[in-house]
């Protein structure tokens, strides 16, 4: 297969060659959600009027997120013979003067230059040698910003298909032993062993058997699977034709939310693609092997996350996870039918195993998780954005290295991993490494791959509220202990952040989360009190202060703080006085203004609204002297 | 609504499926894309085309968020409280645009022109808080950008 394969190839490496050895100027914007949310589209029609306008001929291309969402909107110029600059921050009138400066005039602009591919621009960074750069590498995510997302081409010049030509050669069972030799563990959250999921369905007997990408990324802090999607969409339907062939089945479905609407315009222009070349479809590059593609639109619901309810929803039903004991879905799945279901980046790793070997793969990460970890590493980290670090880094280095530390110069408290069923990690943790096993002995989880910072200002009782409140307005329903148990503990959480906690509450509360994990039928009832679990387990002490002292010591429970002016530090201005919506605020010119706490709704826009010279609100917790 | 227009819509949305089963989900997509959210002639019709009980209809349209049961504003103002825009305080940012528009979230006003609604991560993270309307993004949003912000298309509408 890799002979019909080869022309393909051929002919896209050549028109890759000639767009990287142009004689005009290549531009690419990063147009994937994150830099479309920072303007990119207006910058990309800027940068077209300008050459236009300039009268100078240049390649301009959309590629998808390369991971730097703090530096968005991002746009890379490759000049012909010189290395590739990436430029941050680019609005559309910088974009202009860049076009300007450096197309035109050569000045390559080097105070708007984020790194060089090579260290040549002496004065730019060498994009592999950024602090943010140095301990990442890149399997799931290598393409995501290097290719055109629409363009199967850029993805066959990659070595993209070279897995699935050489997997047609195999048999499935050797297929499998690679796999399984890998070590690949399920993206998707729990880490399953890949290989040991697609025996089973190979082994089950049956007509007609199922592939399903779970894209349904649930995860309410987290955007790695909908990037891979919008970045390389390939990589995935390769995978998935793969597992197609490996088990049997002659129909995939992709299981994305329907609030995805460029991952899922980006997915069927690839499936399209695919299909033009005889990649999806009959009778697979003359192998004989026939595999169709469809994309389901998940309606927005967390729980279709779970196996057997994404399953009941794609047959067009309320998406109930079936309780134990019930068949595997890869034994009963869709329709009744043996069905594999694996996460996007699962899919994504496994075209490269096959076409690289079990061997490379193993040689990245650690002995039992090997490969790499994708993360939408957010919060109150300098660097936000998309990482990917090979398994067993220390949590450290993620957040200091390559997230450059706590946003504002503050004091880190805690990371939090695996969404509303993971948990929240303390400062002395931060050199645990990094993989499955050693996050969920922690009592928190991988997850598909969140990754929020947490400082000083963030209280921990609220973060458990917060995600409890998510899993409870999520859980379908229908097992007491999830229904009913998560509203319980959700109404202690609230007494808690009013003040009203009691004493025996922190211990009623542990009671509670392990009698819902151990009684709840499905994976979101068994890990929603981990949230609430973990954080009792390392901030215990902040619980306390809620309960005893009645004081929010991160200043976020709103019954729990009041605000002051400052009258040494106010100077009159009037703006918080004139922004109040409740008139709470009193003062003239030149006298300080002064809250009345009685009227005073702790709205906080006085505090948001007072020049940063002044500083003059503040916002205190425990009891205010003025009302006592 | 218009019986007419209401016949056209439907029909075209049914001339795009079999009227199977397992086309409900996708049907109930459609048909929203249609009419903008879901009324309940249009379920009633939906479950004589799929040819299941209209319970069932229902049943499954009101397990998932995606589907709304009555019109909608004209812009929706879309507040993220995703994890990221939780911790960076898109909780007052929701308080905020209560205030403004005087409806709680998940409601619309009474002339039609906004609704207000919360989402979990638009996937902005970088810029958070964010807050959406229509399609426009709006990152490192404050609470005191909120009445500029909407003053936008109030006028632009
Ligand atoms: C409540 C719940 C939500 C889940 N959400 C997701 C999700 O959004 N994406 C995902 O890949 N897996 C999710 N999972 C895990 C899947 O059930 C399943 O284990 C996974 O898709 C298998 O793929 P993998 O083996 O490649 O990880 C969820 C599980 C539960 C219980
Ligand atoms: S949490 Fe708001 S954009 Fe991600």
């Amino acid at each position: 297969m890799r002979k019909v394969l080869e022309p393909l190839r051929q002919e896209a490496i050549q028109r890759w060659q000639a767009l990287q050895n142009s004689d005009k100027p290549v531009i690419l914007v990063g147009a994937a959600t994150c830099g479309r949310a920072s303007g990119a589209l207006d910058v990309m029609a800027a940068i077209e009027d300008k050459l236009r306008e300039q009268g100078r001929d240049a390649i301009v291309r959309q590629v998808g997120c390369i991971g730097k969402c703090h530096s968005e909107v991002l746009v890379d110029i490759i000049k012909p013979g010189r290395p590739r600059i990436t430029y941050g921050h680019i609005t559309p009138e910088l974009a202009k003067q860049l076009v300007e400066d450096y197309l035109v005039n050569d000045n390559p602009r080097t105070d708007l230059a984020v790194c060089a591919a090579s260290g040549e621009e002496t004065d730019i960074p060498c994009a592999d040698e950024l602090p943010d750069s140095k301990h990442q590498i890149r399997v799931v995510m290598c393409n995501c910003g290097h290719i055109d997302p629409g363009s199967i081409d850029d993805y066959l010049a990659q070595d993209g298909y070279m897995g699935l030509a050489k997997a047609l050669e195999m048999t499935p069972q050797e297929i499998i032993e690679v796999l399984k030799q890998s070590g690949l563990r399920g993206r998707g959250g729990a880490g399953f062993p890949a290989g040991r999921k697609w025996e089973s369905c190979l082994k089950a007997k049956s007509d007609q058997k199922y592939v399903i990408c779970n894209a349904d990324e649930g995860d309410p802090g987290a955007f790695m699977d909908r990037s891979v999607l919008e970045g390389d969409p390939y990589s995935v339907i390769e995978g998935m034709a793969i597992a197609g062939y490996a088990i049997g089945a002659s129909k995939g479905y992709v299981y994305v939310r329907a609030e995805y609407p460029l991952a899922i315009r980006q997915l069927r222009l690839a499936i399209q693609q695919a299909k033009e070349k005889n990649l999806l479809g009959k009778n697979i590059l003359g192998s004989g092997f026939d595999f169709e593609l469809e994309i389901f639109q998940g309606a927005g619901a967390f729980v279709c996350g779970e196996s057997t309810a994404l399953v009941l929803s794609i047959e067009g039903r309320r998406g109930m996870p079936k309780p134990l004991p019930r068949p595997r879905t890869t034994e009963e799945g869709l329709w009744g039918k043996p069905t594999l279901l694996n996460n996007v980046k699962t899919f994504a790793c496994v075209a490269q195993i096959i076409h690289r070997g079990a061997e490379w793969f193993k040689s990245i990460g650690t002995e039992k998780c090997p490969g790499t970890a994708v993360f939408a590493l957010t919060g109150k980290v300098n660097k936000s954005g998309l990482i990917e670090v090979p398994m067993g880094i220390q949590l450290k280095k993620i957040i200091y290295e390559i997230g450059g530390g706590v946003a504002g110069g503050r004091e880190f408290k805690a990371v939090q991993t695996g969404g509303p069923s993971g948990g929240c990690l303390p400062a002395d943790l931060l050199d645990l490494p990094v993989d499955f096993d050693s996050l969920t002995a922690a009592g928190s989880m991988m997850g598909s791959g969140g990754m929020v910072v947490m400082d000083d200002s963030t209280c921990m009782v609220d973060v458990a509220r917060y995600f409890l409140e998510f899993t409870l307005e999520e859980s379908c329903g229908q097992c007491t202990p999830c229904r009913v148990g998560t509203e319980q503990m959700l109404k202690i959480l609230h007494d808690i952040c009013e003040g009203k906690g009691r004493e025996e509450d922190i211990d009623l509360l542990v009671e509670m989360g392990k009698a819902i994990i151990d009684g709840s039928i499905c994976g979101l009832g068994q890990s929603a009190p981990n949230p609430v679990l973990s954080t009792i387990r390392y901030f215990r002490d902040e619980y306390e202060a809620h309960i005893r002292e009645k004081r929010c010591p991160a200043l976020v429970c709103k019954k729990l703080i009041y605000y002051r002016i400052d009258p040494d530090k106010c100077q009159a201005c009037g703006r918080c006085l004139k922004a109040c919506p409740v008139q709470a605020i009193t003062g003239a010119k030149k006298t300080p203004h002064v809250i009345d706490l009685s009227k005073c709704t702790k709205c906080g826009v006085c505090f948001e609204i007072c020049p940063d010279r002044f500083s003059a609100v503040e916002r205190k917790t425990g009891q205010a002297e003025e009302l006592n | 609504m218009c019986v007419e227009n209401f016949e056209v819509s439907l029909n075209e949305v049914f001339s795009r499926f079999k009227g199977r089963r397992e086309e409900l989900i996708p049907v109930l997509q459609a048909a929203q894309a249609a009419f903008g959210y879901l009324p309940v002639e249009v379920m009633k019709e939906i479950a004589g085309f799929i040819s299941v009980p209209e319970s069932q209809v229902y049943g499954v349209a009101t397990f998932y968020a995606q589907f709304y049961f009555s019109r909608r504003g004209k812009h929706t103002v879309k507040v993220c409280l995703g994890t990221a825009c939780h911790v960076k305080g898109g909780g007052r940012l929701m308080e905020a645009f209560e205030r403004e528009l005087g409806v709680e979230c998940g409601c619309v006003i009474p002339d039609y022109q906004f609704g207000l609604e919360r989402v979990n991560c638009v996937g902005a993270c970088a810029i958070a808080p964010v807050v959406m309307v229509g399609e426009d993004v709006y990152g490192h949003m404050e609470s005191n950008r909120v009445k500029e912000v909407l003053d936008k298309y109030e006028k632009g509408s």
